[in-house]
């Protein structure tokens, strides 16, 4: 049987990925980043996943707003990397395990999950800033991927109970699989920040330190914060913290704690915690 | 049902994309959109009014454009930030240009408000 055997909470800030690119890592204002990673990639290393289901949003990458699907899932043999705008990141694509993924789609699907399943799909920042922190990739990736994507930047967007109703569907539709998968999920984004208006840049600490506090102990009172409530405390790309909920809901509650850590450079409160299954 | 948002109260400084901005926005974001081709790049930084002309952009759209008016493609024509950031690599302006530019700072003056402006 198929088990999730831990989780990841993490921002996707895309100036990681450049940072990472242009060899920053050792900067002084990077290196709290980077360094906050060493602890969960050596975790990782030692549970040698076979699958990482990552939860993320596409920024305009695969996805526009032609057909914006509030739930999608991967299904590809291969993710390749996608440009944003400004050429393709020098990372290895991204093996996926289309079998596994159409498992999923089925058994989510037939639990009233109406995802929508993409045989293609170029992976951003989103994806690939929390899979590049957390696995080396050269020559390739370690762990195989089931990308699932959800609408967080066009509102309505799909409720936070929703989004950790999915992730209590996911741990469901994993365990009815028969094969000996050992899979870890991530949820990512957020923390606090704003791109937007003249508020353009708030953050806030002490929410984001909350957040990570309940995503750990108190998980369904995060399911009550509604987006007015998320966006008015924390900004309005904050909301994208709702998909740490689905990688919670796939948990369960006999976990112990690897690893968290906060850190707020710039412009979003970037967060990390890492929650493994206690046999 | 739970209200999600409660339009009555206004955030601050703040837009909500949602599908009154997402149609406002439609084209000049699929124009932003077209910057994850190379050859759309190419064809933008070769003849700015030409690639302009070729997506029918409204006037007022093309005049914030060429003024590098980001303020006004997202406030005023419904521009979705990560959208409108796929400009940056024929304009030069990154995000935190654009930030400042939101806030009426300098660019400056916005990076002293950060904690470690290093990691940019």
């Amino acid at each position: 049987m198929a088990k999730i055997i831990g989780g990841i909470g993490t921002s996707h800030v895309p100036s990681i990925g450049k940072a990472y690119d242009m060899g920053q890592q050792d900067e002084p204002d990077w290196k709290p980043v980077f360094d906050a990673y060493k602890p969960v990639q050596k975790w990782l290393a030692q549970l040698k996943p076979d699958v990482a289901i990552v939860v993320y949003n596409d920024h305009g990458s695969s996805m526009f707003f032609d057909k914006y699907p509030t739930f999608a899932i991967g299904a590809a043999d291969t993710y390749p990397i996608g440009d944003e705008g400004w050429g393709p990141r020098p990372l290895p694509d991204v093996p996926g395990n289309p079998d596994f993924s159409w498992h999923l789609a089925e058994e989510l699907v037939y639990n009233e999950f109406d995802m929508t399943v993409c045989q293609e799909l170029l992976v951003e920042h989103g994806f690939l800033v929390p899979m590049n922190l957390c696995f080396p990739h050269e020559p390739s990736w370690p762990v195989k991927t089931v990308p699932i994507a959800v609408n967080v930047i066009q509102h309505p967007l799909p409720t936070a109970l929703r989004c950790y109703k999915l992730g209590q569907a996911i741990r469901q539709a994993v365990e009815a699989c028969e094969d000996d998968l050992r899979v870890v999920i991530f949820g990512t984004g957020g923390m606090s920040h704003q791109l937007n208006g003249t508020r353009f840049g708030h953050l806030n600490t002490k929410f984001d330190n909350d957040f990570l506090d309940k995503i750990e102990s108190d998980p369904l009172a995060l399911t009550e914060l509604t987006h007015q409530e998320i966006m008015e405390e924390a900004g309005a790309e904050a909301v994208e913290l709702i998909m740490w909920l689905t990688m919670r809901g796939a948990l369960s509650d006999n976990l112990t704690r690897v690893h968290r850590n906060y850190y707020a450079p710039m412009t979003t409160g970037m967060g990390l915690i890492a929650l493994e299954e206690t046999a | 049902m739970a209200a999600q948002r409660d339009k009555s109260r206004t955030i601050p400084g703040t837009t909500v994309f949602d599908g009154a901005e997402s149609r406002k926005g439609y084209r000049i974001n699929k124009f932003a959109m077209s910057f994850t081709k190379p050859e759309n790049r190419e064809a933008f930084t070769a003849d700015e009014e030409v690639y302009m002309e070729s997506w029918k952009l409204s006037d007022q759209e093309r005049q914030f454009l060429r003024d590098r008016d980001y303020r006004g493609l997202i406030e005023e024509c419904g521009g979705n930030i990560y959208m409108i950031m796929k400009l940056g690599t024929c304009t030069g302006h990154g995000l935190y240009h654009v930030g400042a530019q939101l806030r009426g700072q300098t660019f400056e003056d916005f990076m002293a408000t950060r904690n470690a402006a290093g990691a940019r």
